[in-house]
């Protein structure tokens, strides 16, 4: 980010969230760069910004949208660039309907389903036909972008919508302002500058969270503003190594390096698998995922693991849909899961909706939680707020807890992966304390201990356990070998002279079971028997790339995409932005970086008729994981809910949609049902009982649900209670007093907070009428243990997912606000009831899939309470659309589409991101960031989701 | 010196040591003189990563007789270059802090308040009851016979705050038991 001219900083705190991280864009700024940060609140991040634009939470696509609008329709777009590595040219199929044409809705929407047939978004047939073909098949492409079926002219059409004036109205945004942020990007974009977006869960987290990052993936894109130094779109995640949780994923959709879990009638055997998501047809180096994925098998099963057998394949469970964590809560609720682990994480405070998740938890048989300190996860059962509301009763509760103490980060070594794919290791310091153990030592024991019980069994089910490799070396303690896991990982040689040896690269890989390899990303990671994680060459002594500074998945590559930071023919772009060009002479990809491509492809060199997989690469399929080499402005497959980003309202929202009748974004997910409803929407009936805007986030001093910083003191003196930020027109209007107390009661919960009336929080004027926005940091929760406690802001949101990556819709809901306490005992839920009462709110306000009146499938289809299957992502057929997670986030992040390599995906918010290193350098990447992060590559992107990152 | 005597006042003092601005050794006390650092005292320094949020800047933990005195951060990190936050410069504390956990509690079902149990018992037990859980929620198939090889009764979360080994062990484990509701912070 050092290296960007301009920074746009949208949906991230970036100051105040990683403050040492921020470090870079202050160095970018006192190198000239502007910075302009597009947040509801003027945070510690607008402080030291050089503009500040307040944006209506949950408008995001507006924006971004009419930012595209403007760099097409004023022919500011990166001409060369395009054309060299985007799909701008490519011609979708006659099929394809636009949201122009439907009422807001993409062409192949089931209504029944809830869900979109993709099969209308592809490609049109090389033949000219205007047949569909799937991605990676030759496709039509008009050269002069002027075709009317051509991406280029689609994107046109698609958002010339979106102008300054549906900001000023949707967004609340003035043109004075909006020119300022268009000037700023499209002047500090092109052959010499280059702007840079970050972001974090404020874009991941909504029911279209992938396709804000989407939004800003295309707007880069037509800028040229991927793989080039100081360039991308930075995903900031929120925790140690969130990347490496969706990498190495602990996510139901994902193994290890994005390949999708197997899903029951997709993939049944390993040839379906592999004809699914790794078919020889496309570019890509998914091509190779029989190698990837066998690697896997070998790994986990080791012997186990023959041809025969088709390398222990069926091993492996199978979805049948979304198994994420808000599903499994409802099963919770149903009595259908008995056992549950938590893992340094603290749901009855962090994730959406704390009250159903004590509940949920109450429907537990076991309960183990694994953590430093008696966090609220582990507590609620004697002093959570339903204790004190009387809605459960202790001795009435038949969970079996069990709470496990954990060895923190200086107590065991093992790496984590921060925001920019780097992996770092950490040596252990001290040995834990009493009980305390890893999560490795604990796992590793579990399993032996599984194993034990199950030896001589004949079940065919227990032959995946007991034939797992599990056999690592321990210390005098009992403590595994982490090095010897993270070799695993890496992978080696099975057979042949380097048999034992470590693999060094991915592409050693093979698919006839002769290498094994836990995670083919990581692969390089232990290259030669040498930790390269633990490397620690000090940034002082190496250039800004610095790529013996620990080790970046993949291969060591700091920057993603960064073929593309040279043109067609392989020659910088300019001087200034030079990072890797093409050195005919040796005839090799030159620069400070791993080129990201095959270092000696010749960029004139043709795509190969009849070669596939990486071979069929042409010199300017820059964006090497996408089945035809392009970054996508139109993404024909990948995300499941549209091919392009599409401005609606979040699921609850007191502004109707101005852009389209489609109220909430029809491919959502929603779990209509007591305990999770929703204010009415867009000026129906009842909407003015919850007049108010309210979003959530984070503070310096803490950290997410607070279980490793509320039991600091210092942390705690810091930043002691829970309060709101209001404008003092609604402290005015609602007679609030500074540092009074306040409650804020939304559908789900009434909770109380200190009031603290600042200016930092503007009042938009959206639709001609005033919209009052309340900010709601995250990290308290009601427990004893913790040196500080208090309400909690998650108990206030409701549970609607974005289908791409099934993360909740948490930073915008509606609420109000009241002067005083909330009542105690059973008169807080009752003035909840009291609410939902006047508000005339049902399980089905808000449940309306298709709200355009006169669209296609047209009917009004509320959904049924139960958990909607839909939006699996899997179910898209694309395997690789998989992409899930973010962070804030999240994750997510990526992409998909475009740019991602690894699509979105990631949480968290992840979701999804970027590289930068930090900023310096390598800024550029960073859609994948988002990706990985989120999401996991896929061709398509199939991603995890953003992550998490709140 | 005596503070009494004539070199001692305060401004000759600070010309009198090269203290020019009066902000070094001129004005230190006897008992800061006499104090050192806590770095300083150390047995040894790992390098290591702050666990909080993920810019992942590098830290310097100083332990001293197999306890951790001291967390900062480390000046070679390209990341970094030194700098921790609020929180990083914290986390001496959630090493040491007095509210830390170190022995395992158990709460029987209906039980109102908290048990010891001895850590292998507790490690027994749970593996008796991922077993039966995951046998009374087990999916062979599903209704059209194809192969589901699943467990529903059995859910995880967490890993973000976790290490990639430890993760990728959980995820080994869980996926070879059948267990497939997996999930972390990133869904979040």
């Amino acid at each position: 980010m050092a290296n960007a001219d301009c920074i746009v900083i949208q949906g991230s705190n970036m100051a105040e969230c990683h403050p040492v991280g921020f470090q870079w864009v202050a160095e970018a700024k006192a190198r000239g760069a502007k910075v302009i940060h597009v947040d509801p609140r003027f945070t510690r991040t607008t402080a030291v910004a050089d503009k500040h634009v307040p944006i209506r939470a949950g408008s995001d696509i507006v924006l971004l949208g009419a930012l595209i609008n403007h760099v097409l329709s004023k022919g500011l777009h990166f001409e060369e660039y395009i054309r060299a590595f985007t799909n701008a040219g490519t011609i979708i199929n006659d099929e394809y309907g636009e949201p122009e044409d439907l009422g807001g809705l993409f062409s192949g929407f089931d209504p029944e389903t809830g869900a979109y047939d993709l099969a209308s978004w592809s490609y049109a047939s090389a033949d000219g036909s205007g047949r569909p073909v799937p991605p990676g098949a030759p496709a039509a492409v008009d050269p002069t972008l002027t075709h009317p079926r051509c991406v280029f002219q689609i994107l046109k059409r698609h958002f010339q919508r979106y102008t300054p004036e549906l900001v000023a109205d949707a967004c609340g945004i003035s043109g004075e302002d909006f020119a300022y942020l268009a000037n700023a990007i499209t002047e500090n974009s092109g052959r010499e500058r280059t702007t840079c977006f970050a972001y974090a869960v404020g874009w991941t987290q909504h029911t279209q969270g992938a396709q804000y990052i989407r939004t800003a993936a295309i707007l880069q894109l037509l800028l040229g503003n991927v793989g080039r130094p100081g360039s991308g779109i930075m995903a900031l995640r929120g925790h140690a190594t969130i990347q490496g949780s969706t990498d190495i994923p602990t996510l139901f959709n994902l193994l290890p390096g994005y390949l999708p879990m197997p899903k029951a009638g997709t993939h049944d055997t390993l040839t379906d698998y592999l004809d699914a998501v790794g078919t020889k047809e496309q570019k890509s180096f998914w091509a190779n995922t029989d190698a990837y994925l066998v690697s896997l098998l070998k790994a986990w099963w080791g012997d186990a693991a023959t041809a025969e057998n088709d390398y222990a394949y069926d091993y492996l469970p199978r979805l049948t849909g979304p198994h994420g964590t808000y599903q499994t809560l409802m099963s919770m609720l149903e009595d259908q899961v008995e056992g549950y682990f938590i893992l340094g994480q603290n749901p009855a405070v962090g994730s959406a909706n704390g009250r159903l998740q004590r509940l949920g938890m109450s429907h537990l048989k076991w309960l183990v939680v694994r953590d430093f300190s008696l966090i609220e996860s582990a507590t609620w059962w004697k002093d959570g707020p339903e204790i004190e509301s009387g809605e459960l009763r202790t001795e009435d509760i038949d969970t079996e807890v069990f709470v496990l103490p954990a060895a923190n980060h200086t107590e065991k070594s093992g790496s984590f992966t921060q925001t920019q794919r780097m992996v770092q290791w950490r040596h252990q310091a001290v040995t834990p304390p009493g009980d305390c153990r890893s999560e490795l030592q604990f796992f590793h024991e579990l399993g032996r201990r599984l194993r034990a019980r199950l030896a001589g069994s004949t079940d065919p089910r227990d032959r995946p356990l007991l034939d797992l490799t599990w056999d690592y070396p321990t210390d005098e303690h009992g403590e595994p070998d982490a090095e010897s896991v993270l070799a695993e990982i890496n992978g080696s040689h099975l057979s042949g002279e380097q048999a034992g040896q470590p693999l060094s690269a991915f592409t050693e890989m093979r698919a006839d079971g002769t290498t094994s390899g836990g995670c083919w990303i990581y692969t390089g990671v232990y290259a030669g028997g040498e930790n390269m994680a633990a490397r620690r060459v000090p940034g002082q002594d190496q250039d800004e790339i610095a790529s013996e500074w620990a080790w970046a998945w993949p291969a060591n590559r700091r920057i993603l995409y960064n073929r593309a930071s040279a043109d067609a023919e392989g020659r910088p772009w300019s001087e200034r932005k030079k990072l890797m060009w093409w050195d005919a002479e040796a005839g090799r990809w030159q620069g400070p970086d791993v080129a990201d491509f095959s270092v000696d492809r010749d960029p004139r060199a043709e795509s190969a008729a009849g070669a596939s997989g990486p071979a069929a690469l042409g010199g300017t399929d820059a964006f090497i994981m996408q089945p035809d080499g392009r970054a996508w402005l139109f993404a024909p497959t990948g995300m499941i809910d549209g091919p392009l980003p599409t401005h609606y309202e979040a699921q609850e929202s007191p502004v109707a949609n101005p852009v389209y009748p489609q109220q909430q974004s029809p491919a959502r997910i929603m779990f209509p049902r007591a305990g999770n409803m929703f204010a009415p929407s867009a000026g129906a009936p009842g909407a003015e009982v919850y007049p108010c805007v309210f979003t959530t986030y984070r503070l310096t001093e803490h950290h997410t649900a607070g279980g490793m910083s509320r039991w600091l003191p210092y942390l705690s003196e810091l930043q002691p209670e829970m309060f709101c930020e209001v404008s003092p027109e609604l402290a005015a209007e609602r007679g609030l007093t500074p540092y009074g107390w306040a409650t804020v009661i939304s559908p789900r919960a009434a909770i109380e907070v200190r009031v603290l009336v600042t200016r930092r929080m503007t009042p938009l004027t959206i639709g001609g009428r005033t919209v009052h926005q309340i900010g709601l940091p995250y990290h308290w929760g009601v427990g004893g243990d913790a040196v500080v406690s208090g309400d909690s802001a998650n108990d206030l949101i409701g549970i609607t997912l974005d289908p791409n990556v099934q993360i909740q819709d948490s930073k915008t809901g509606s609420c109000d606000i009241i002067p005083g306490r909330r009542p105690r005992g059973t008169q807080r839920e009752a003035l909840v009831q009291e609410y939902l009462a006047r508000a005339g709110v049902t399980t089905a306000t808000d449940s309306t899939v298709i709200t355009a009146p006169d669209v296609t499938a047209g009917t009004e289809t509320p959904v049924d309470a139960g958990a909607p299957q839909k939006g699996d992502p899997a179910e898209s057929g694309e395997s690789h659309a998989l992409r899930a997670e973010e962070d804030a986030g999240e994750h997510e992040p990526g992409g998909t589409a475009s740019v991602d390599r690894f699509p979105a995906g990631g949480s968290e918010p992840g979701e999804p991101g970027p590289e930068a290193a930090a900023g310096k350098t390598i800024d550029a990447d960073t859609p994948e960031a988002g990706g990985p992060d989120h999401d996991g590559p896929g061709p398509a992107g199939a991603g995890a989701g953003p992550e998490e990152d709140r | 010196m005596s503070r009494s005597s004539f070199l001692g006042w305060p401004v000759i003092r600070q010309f009198r040591s090269g203290d020019v601005t009066g902000r070094g050794r001129s004005v230190t006390s006897e008992r800061t003189r006499a104090i050192t650092s806590r770095t300083e005292e150390a047995d040894t320094v790992a390098q290591s990563v702050c666990p909080y949020c993920a810019v992942g800047c590098g830290q310097l933990v100083y332990a001293k007789d197999n306890r951790v005195i001291q967390i900062e951060g480390d000046p070679d990190s390209p990341v970094s270059r030194g700098r921790l936050c609020p929180k990083g410069a914290a986390s001496e504390q959630l090493v040491n802090q007095s509210g830390r956990l170190t022995r395992v509690l158990y709460r029987a079902p209906k039980g109102t308040e908290w048990q010891s149990l001895d850590l292998e018992t507790a490690m027994d037990m749970i593996a008796e009851r991922f077993l039966e859980s995951r046998r009374r929620h087990w999916e062979d198939r599903d209704a059209d016979g194809r192969p589901l090889r699943r467990t529903m009764g059995i859910a995880s979360l967490g890993g973000a705050t976790l290490d990639n080994e430890e993760n990728y062990l959980i995820k080994k484990l869980f996926t070879a038991a059948g267990a497939i509701q997996i999930e972390n912070q990133a869904r979040i």
